[in-house]
């Protein structure tokens, strides 16, 4: 029983806290949602820091690293409230890397370990995909049987999410691709699976900025000449929101733990299926109660605690929500 | 990182789950209320293998365990679903004792407390002070070599079955910070002056009292620590290592006996079923959260701290919404006996997030001591 993380894991988490606190501050986020909805010069930095590449095979130009190995970095990413399609890429990365052919794997892994190609998912040849507008291939879902696509076959109507991340709706016809396997159910659920704990491991980091900063308002926010912070009623509220944080984060380390251990597909979907249910609650809890301690300011479009919410909002929902994985933590 | 028990850790959880399946006698299993022979019967097996205060000291009994192996035997002891070991003696009193008593306190009372012979009990609420205990009113004044005791102590855990009550009293009511003027006191119950009279709870059992001090004559070397300094004591008590504040073994056994108990319900309603499935991610969530805490404490060597104000919070709110759903899978009029018994322990266990420290009183702690607030 060990819950640290290895060292390689902790300066690999400092040198990217220490790259978004210096250049991905709120301010420099804000740029890049008004201009293209990602940044060229970060994805950039992120591929030189090993981010594209790590749970990429050695073989392929990557650092065959798991979850676990995400886990301080997604959840620098939901603290700094990240919006560069890191994981839409590595989801469709990890299809490739386990379902795709020797000549597949060549084309695309090393591409995207170097920072020179962004990939997306999509669930189906038609819908709402997460990542596409910046992607230069597309591993598309028909059916049970996944492709891969180039996104210049892909129509797009690019938009942003709730929560200013870009994305597109999508139409395209798998004719035009590179099957990448058939019948790939197991591959997919696995991939969902990874993607779900690291989305976890994300909700995880906005919490943990939505309660540090709620707690910094209530210390220094004054009404009726004392504190907000020093009013029992509001200490019991953020109490809460902190406990909801520590529960949800042991949640995120046992779910990228079995997404790593191999244990089986029922072991490791339980895992994940009860970290979504226990991440969507806190998420909702957490958001929630963070804009309402704010107050007025809560609602604020300048503050980014507004920011964390919708970010929240809409990971509580993504991969599945609590309903979904109620019903799939029953059935396993 | 690593959540899986070492080998070692394996090891021992195996040994002590054989022992627990081949020592605890099936009939001591599992019961809401024990008489007092059943609680000393169990104690008492666990003294002669030699597990029954594992934090102690090892001159005095302590088996030596690291906090790891420590919170394992106290989570398979929960799950084998045996009496619980009164804390009073065992992980209150003596602690205190081994930090502040005297030598000659030490040698009277811990071989005693070890192998059961003293049943101890708590005296720190009264009627005017539950979470304001600092406003206790309880007076020992010192009369030569004697203390004399007036006053009433409430919702004493097991005063009727015990040999000895440790108190805090009022000691000095002229000083004006409150918390100086109070001492820690050993009382014997059979002391002229006590009377101690049941508080019958609303699920008929007879758990607590209300113990009355009507000029008790207590002798002065029944002090622990200096006079006046009761409060550093009771503090001290608060941060003592507990592994077991979330009751993660007993849960989980509980949990499994819900699951038996509502199979039909389960699969015939999806309400149910997710309100149990949220329970058990609860408590899959809490077991390694305590995990996280205990793997901390091993390696910084710090005590937990206001961590254990949030396993207490978590720990009873599970330990309730468990016996909720239990509850739940009675007919509400019913009037068999097994049926009621569920039903009972869904009220009895309103308790756990009133006591030792309310919930409310923990969200205090962790506002002030991890918040900062």
């Amino acid at each position: 029983m060990n819950f640290d993380y290895s060292e390689e894991q902790q300066l690999l988490a400092d040198s990217v806290r220490r790259f978004l606190d210096k250049q991905y501050g709120f301010e420099d986020r804000k740029k890049i949602i008004a201009g293209q909805g990602w940044s060229d010069e970060v994805w950039a930095k992120l591929a030189v820091m090993g981010l594209t590449g790590l749970p990429i095979s050695p073989d392929y130009g990557g650092f065959g690293g798991g979850a676990v190995d995400l886990m301080s970095v997604m959840e620098a990413f939901g603290e700094a409230l990240v919006v560069e399609p890191l994981l839409p890429t590595l989801v469709a990365a990890r299809l490739v890397g386990r379902a795709g052919s020797e000549a597949q794997k060549k084309a695309i892994l090393p591409a995207v370990a170097e920072g020179r190609l962004r990939l997306a998912f999509a669930a189906s040849p038609r819908g709402n995909v997460l990542g596409a507008p910046g992607a230069g291939t597309l591993v598309v879902q028909d059916g049970a049987d996944l492709y891969l696509v180039d996104a210049a076959n892909v129509r797009m109507k690019p938009y942003r999410t709730l929560d200013n991340m870009a994305a597109a709706e999508i139409d395209c016809s798998v004719s035009k691709g590179d099957p990448l396997v058939k019948n790939g159910k197991n591959h997919l659920e696995e991939a969902l699976d990874f993607a779900t704990a690291l989305v976890c491991a994300e909700a995880v980091g906005a919490m943990k900025f939505a309660c540090d900063t709620t707690l910094e308002y209530l210390k220094t926010r004054k009404q009726f000449g004392v504190p907000i912070g020093t009013f029992q009623a509001l200490q019991h509220r953020i109490v809460d929101m902190y406990i909801s944080e520590e529960q949800a984060r042991s949640m995120v380390c046992l779910a990228c733990s079995k997404v790593d251990a191999n244990e089986g597909p029922a072991d490791r979907a339980r895992a994940v299926s009860a970290a979504k249910i226990r991440i969507g609650d806190a998420a909702r809890h957490v958001s929630q109660e963070s804009v309402q301690l704010h107050g007025g300011m809560g609602m604020s479009e300048e503050l980014k605690v507004s920011h964390a919410f919708r970010r929240l909002t809409v990971i509580a929902r993504q991969f599945g929500d609590a309903d979904h994985h109620l019903e799939r933590f029953a059935s396993l | 990182m690593d959540l899986n028990y070492s080998p070692e850790e394996l090891a021992f959880r195996d040994q002590v789950r054989d022992w627990l399946s081949k020592n605890l006698p099936s009939e001591l299993k599992d019961q809401g209320h024990y008489s007092k022979e059943e609680l000393l019967r169990w104690h008492r097996i666990l003294a002669k293998q030699g597990w029954v205060a594992p934090a102690w000291p090892k001159e005095w009994g302590g088996t030596g365990w690291n906090v790891v192996q420590r919170y394992i035997f106290e989570e398979e002891l929960g799950y084998a679903g045996g009496p619980p070991l009164i804390p009073f003696g065992l992980t209150m009193c003596a602690p205190v004792l081994l930090r502040f008593g005297t030598e000659a306190q030490k040698k009277r009372f811990l071989p005693r407390i070890y192998k059961g012979e003293d049943f101890w009990c708590q005296g720190y609420s009264e009627p005017g002070s539950g979470s304001d205990l600092a406003s206790l009113k309880t007076k020992a004044l010192r009369q030569g070599n004697e203390y004399v005791v007036n006053g009433q102590k409430i919702w004493t855990t097991l005063a009727h079955y015990a040999d000895w009550i440790f108190c805090l009293v009022r000691t000095d009511a002229t000083l004006g910070k409150r918390q100086e003027g109070i001492s820690f006191l050993l009382v014997d119950m059979q002391t002229p002056g006590i009377t101690v009279r049941p508080l019958i709870l609303m699920d008929g059992a007879h758990e607590v009292n209300e113990v009355f001090f009507d000029d008790v004559k207590v002798p002065a070397e029944n002090l622990v620590h200096e006079e006046g300094k009761g409060w550093t004591v009771a503090k001290y008590l608060l941060g003592y290592e507990r592994m077991n504040t979330g009751r993660i073994g007993e849960s989980k056994r509980q949990l499994a006996k819900l699951k038996e108990l509502s199979s039909q319900k389960i699969s015939s309603n999806p309400r149910f079923r997710d309100r149990l499935s949220r329970l058990e991610i609860e408590l899959i969530a809490l077991e390694i959260t305590n995990l996280r805490f205990l793997d901390r404490m091993r390696r910084t060597g710090q005590p937990p701290g206001a961590d254990v104000s949030m396993l207490k919070i978590k720990g009873t709110e599970i330990q309730q919404g468990l016996t909720e759903l239990a509850m739940e899978c009675t007919d509400p009029l019913s009037g068999d006996e097994k049926s009621l018994a569920l039903q009972k322990r869904y009220l009895s266990m309103r308790k756990t997030t009133i006591y030792a420290g309310s919930n409310e009183i923990q969200r205090n702690i962790i506002a002030k001591m991890t918040l900062g607030l």
